[in-house]
């Protein structure tokens, strides 16, 4: 029996030792969920439009070691994007930063949302005003009977 | 041989689109019988001729002859059968055929069914299409000839990138062509609204089902190419605001505008300026999509190799089409003034609001998808506009038509209060504001965002059933609510549950990114996943290393998943097939890596996902389809069918 | 009349700007380092280990950065240019070989000509990195005060060397 016993504990033993826990891929998760995060927002310079994060061409690999290093010395998200901006210029960020030359961008839709809503008002107010003028005189209720009857008639 | 008879096809079709356009058009015009005859026949035979191209190109495909360059260029003799069919639509030149063979299927549509609506108006219609015919043939037969015989034939083609070697390629193209192209039968029938002047609520009626059936093709196409990119790509993502996206996505939001728009100028003879320019815009942002992808001023993965060639002769179409439609509108509008009047507080007001709403977020998407265009031609650097900019400037300009479209659905024709409407809707709203903010702490932490998304999403799918619950018992014969009144609850329905899969997934989906060696186990999303062996897989045209991971739940294995890594022998860069366990309420997602160095075990990076309810967006999607298709489908715009058969059955009565 | 020709004012301007994008090349990426100071770095040199240059020591000097693979296509269209380019005029070339095992960078060298007066390694990318390369070839000219001048994104064409960049060096040099 304790034979018995000591073979089922040695058997789970070996089941067990199977189960491991797989490993996070990246050395430091904490490291590496911000790294994602950060290069998310970022271009890869050779791809066909795709983000820092998801593309596996040569550069985007090294620009994210270069990422997770600044990562690790202390940086900011601001200072991070600042290092690329300056050797890469405005091009690498998705998120175009707000300067004179994108104002037009960032308030565009603001502009364009109060644009439509004065729009409508207009045409709200152009529709009231036109709904208490627009009787019909005998004349004009005759005319419109001639032309129900034509309308019918050449279905 | 067979190349060649397809490239005369294509020539010949030329001069019939031509005569077509042409002859249709002056005789709707002067009103001669005998030129406006030819536009029927005249469709078919166009329709008839690019079906025999097409069918020639694919037939070249099927039996691998490379001798013509198009495709050696696309298709490879490994490649399966089906993917040698799905090829022939898989670079520019075919791509345009298969736009032309949509564009003659559509004017075939329109050549059979329209026996009601008057011969001036189908003889105007099938002329701009015509017109439209010939500038694509002119330009497949300038640039774009997918018929050129290499002299140097070669031993095997290039091969399909393999990444379009899914069955996703195989519909998604044809479903979005369909809906791009489709558009322009709206726009046609604006144009002969114009030319006409003459712009009633017949003309909506006619033009409705159209419109709608173009609108829900485009749906379809874009929801499978979203799902597509999804399980594909092996990343799982499903949105990227890539240009090309966007291009499919505009002419959708001004398309989704043009559908209500023609709902107010059918019911109420209103807004009619409003519906002919958005049909306008529609098809010419239809265009302008072509151009964007074909000419190479944007990047994107979808793009086409490009030809500076191409891309002049696209803008000049577009500035033909476009700039002349716009020109007609400029000055005929005045011909169209509307009608009839309509009070603050009504259903036309709700629609309109939406509708400003809509356009005012497709001008925003294309303000951001052109901006870098704008910056570089001005000389002013390069700039990069990505997914941050369009979910910062969409999701808000997008979240009032959401709560509008309830009150638009329940508010009365011409005149309702708002006393009368807080009344039918308040209960809907409280139980929507409970449900949303209290569904979220069922589901893990709560946040504000998936807060008003599900509060959103509720209270359109409370208030659609609210509404046909009570068209069922209020109605004497609610069997005889024509199905479109279903149709569109379904579709808002669509958009509801479309909403809540996008909220849920992006409230609460988790990844994690492993190292695993054979017998490691990793959590995610409650979920363990093991990996129990790694094979070396050949495939057709491809070497695939293919991963058995258990997907198990507490202790019992429900499924095996098979992730794969392949690489394709025509190309160095390996693709992920990614392995996805769907249900209704969650996708589950791993995808295999490359094989990591290391003494010791061999391991390979892993990736694994837990995307909850994700495929509620497609499931959205097919149902703002089947809603659509359901309002296309009413009877009444089918009414002269009806006609004709009590008349007949009167006459045989009598007799 | 008058509004209804705003959606065709806004289409023409439309169009200018797409009639405008067709001349431009989308993956030309233009660099922010023209007018500023060049990066320092100090790189080994290829083929003589222990040996290291630094860029400190082109002050004074216009000098042209020119980074190549042996991995790298268009390299070897570039390449003959450069050699023919150095016998007849005396500008200093520092070679960087970007992202290249040792050895295939000296059989490169050996096998196609060497016109430079200094060729370094730079294996990890990282020089490439704070010069802002994103594709080989790329090259820098850098003038006296150690200020870059000019970036040529790609192979060097006999336009590009006749027109921009000789005239450059005059200038430069005066």
């Amino acid at each position: 029996m304790k034979l018995l016993v000591t073979l089922f504990l040695a058997l789970q033993c070996a089941l067990g030792a199977h189960a491991n826990e797989a490993a996070p891929l990246a050395e430091d998760p904490v490291v590496e969920q911000r790294l994602i995060t950060i290069a998310e927002e970022l271009r890869c310079l050779v791809c066909q439009n795709e983000s820092l994060a998801g593309s596996r061409a040569d550069l985007a690999m090294d620009l994210r070691r270069e990422v997770r290093t600044l990562i690790k010395t202390g940086k900011t998200d601001a200072e991070i994007k600042e290092y690329l901006v300056s050797r890469y210029g405005d091009f690498v960020l998705y998120r175009p930063p707000v300067k004179p030359t994108t104002w037009l961008l960032w308030f565009g839709p603001l502009l364009l949302f109060i644009g439509a809503f004065w729009l409508l008002v207009s045409i709200i107010r152009r529709n009231q005003r036109q709904k208490d003028t627009a009787v019909l005189d005998a004349v004009q209720r005759a005319k419109a009977q001639a032309l129900l009857q034509e309308t019918d008639s050449s279905k | 041989m067979i190349p060649e008879l397809g490239h005369f096809a294509l020539i010949l079709a030329l001069p019939v689109a031509a005569a077509l356009g042409i002859l249709s058009l002056a005789g709707g015009q002067t009103g001669r019988a005998d030129w406006m005859a030819l536009a029927r026949p005249g469709a078919q035979a166009l329709w008839w001729l690019t079906a025999f191209s097409f069918g020639c190109l694919t037939y070249a495909f099927y039996t691998n002859d490379f001798s013509v360059m198009y495709v050696a260029q696309h298709s490879n003799s490994k490649l399966p059968d089906l993917y040698r069919v799905s090829a022939v639509w898989g670079g520019h030149e075919g791509s345009l055929l298969l736009w032309l063979l949509m564009l003659t299927g559509w004017m075939m549509a329109v050549s059979i069914f329209s026996r009601q609506l008057p011969d001036v108006m189908v003889s105007r219609v099938l002329g701009v299409l015509g017109l439209i015919a010939v500038g694509f043939l002119l330009f497949m037969l300038i640039t774009s000839n997918p018929f050129v015989r290499l002299s140097d034939i070669p031993a095997d083609g290039r091969d399909l990138n393999p990444l379009l070697q899914d069955p996703g390629l195989v519909f998604h193209p044809p479903m979005l062509y369909m809906g791009y192209v489709g558009l322009a039968i709206p726009f046609a029938f604006s144009i002969a609204a114009l030319l006409n002047g003459r712009l009633d609520a017949a003309w909506a009626r006619w033009t409705r089902p159209w419109a709608t059936a173009a609108w829900v093709c485009l749906t379809i196409g874009i929801a499978l190419g979203s799902w597509w990119a999804y399980y594909e790509l092996g990343w799982g993502g499903w949105w990227f605001w890539d240009p090309v996206e966007n291009a499919s996505f505009l002419p959708w939001l001004v398309g989704t505008a043009l559908i209500h728009s023609l709902a107010v100028t059918e019911k109420r003879g209103l807004f009619r300026s409003w519906t002919i320019m958005l049909s306008l815009i529609a098809f010419s942002l239809s265009l302008l999509g072509t151009f964007l992808v074909r000419s190479g001023v944007l990047t994107s993965v979808h793009a086409f190799a490009t030809d500076p060639k191409r891309g002049v002769f696209i803008l000049l179409f577009l500035a033909v089409v476009v700039g002349g439609s716009l020109i007609l509108f400029a000055m005929r509008s005045g011909k169209v003034r509307a009608g009839g009047s309509f009070s603050l507080v009504s259903r036309e007001t709700f629609l309109l609001v939406n509708n400003v709403l809509l356009t005012t977020a497709a001008a925003a998407v294309l303000l951001g998808t052109l901006y870098p265009l704008i910056i570089d031609s001005l000389n002013l650097g390069k700039l990069s506009v990505g997914p941050p900019y369009f979910n910062a400037v969409f999701a808000p300009i997008m979240t009032p038509v959401l709560f509008f479209m309830v009150i638009g659905s329940y508010a009365r024709w011409k005149n309702d209060t708002v006393a009368e409407l807080t009344k039918r809707l308040r209960p809907v709203a409280i139980v929507s504001v409970l449900l949303g903010c209290t569904l979220p702490l069922l589901a893990g932490a709560w946040s504000a965002l998936v807060a008003m998304g599900l509060t959103l999403s509720i209270w359109i799918v409370l208030a659609s059933f609210v509404q046909m619950y009570r068209q069922f018992k209020d109605t004497a014969n609610w069997k005889s609510t024509p199905i479109s009144y279903w149709g569109m609850h379904v579709a808002h329905i669509g958009i509801a549950v479309c909403v809540i899969g996008i909220t849920m997934v992006k409230g609460y989906e988790t990844e994690k990114d492993v190292r695993m060696t054979i017998g490691d186990t990793v959590d995610v999303g409650g979920y363990t996943f093991r990996l129990t062996g790694i094979q070396q897989v050949p495939g057709p045209n491809y070497n695939a290393d293919r991963g058995t991971v258990d997907l198990i739940k507490g202790d019992r294995v429900l499924r095996t998943l098979h992730p794969e890594k392949r690489t394709y022998f025509s190309s160095t860069m390996p693709m992920t097939e990614a392995a996805i366990d769907t249900s209704l309420t969650r996708d589950v997602y791993v995808s295999l890596g490359e094989k990591l160095e290391g003494d010791g075990k061999p391991a390979w990076a892993m990736r694994v996902y837990h995307k909850p309810f994700i495929s509620w967006i497609w499931l959205g999607c097919f149902l703002m389809a089947i809603g659509g298709g359901m309002a296309a489908l009413d009877k009444r715009y089918r009414k002269k069918v009806a006609a004709k058969l009590s008349l007949k059955d009167i006459k045989g009565v009598a007799a | 009349m008058k509004k209804a020709l705003i959606p065709l004012g806004i289409f023409a301007v439309l169009l200018v700007f797409l009639a405008i994008g067709l001349t431009r090349d989308p993956h030309e990426i233009p660099s922010p380092l023209i007018g500023k100071p060049a990066p320092a770095f100090t790189a080994p040199v290829l083929n003589q280990p222990g040996q290291t240059f630094a860029a400190k020591d082109m002050l004074g000097k216009v000098w042209l950065l020119n980074t190549w693979a042996s991995w790298c296509v268009a390299c070897r269209q570039e390449h003959p240019l450069l050699v023919e380019f150095v016998k007849t005029n005396p500008l200093p070339i520092i070679g960087l070989d970007y992202k290249d095992k040792e050895e295939d960078g000296i059989k490169w060298l050996a096998r196609y000509g060497d016109p430079y007066t200094v060729a370094v390694t730079d294996r990890d990318g990282r020089i490439g990195i704070d010069f802002g390369v994103y594709g080989v070839p790329e090259s820098f000219l850098i003038d006296k005060a150690g200020i870059i001048r000019y970036k040529q994104i790609g192979p060097f064409t006999e336009e590009a060397l006749r027109d921009k960049l000789i005239p450059l060096i005059k200038e430069l040099n005066k």
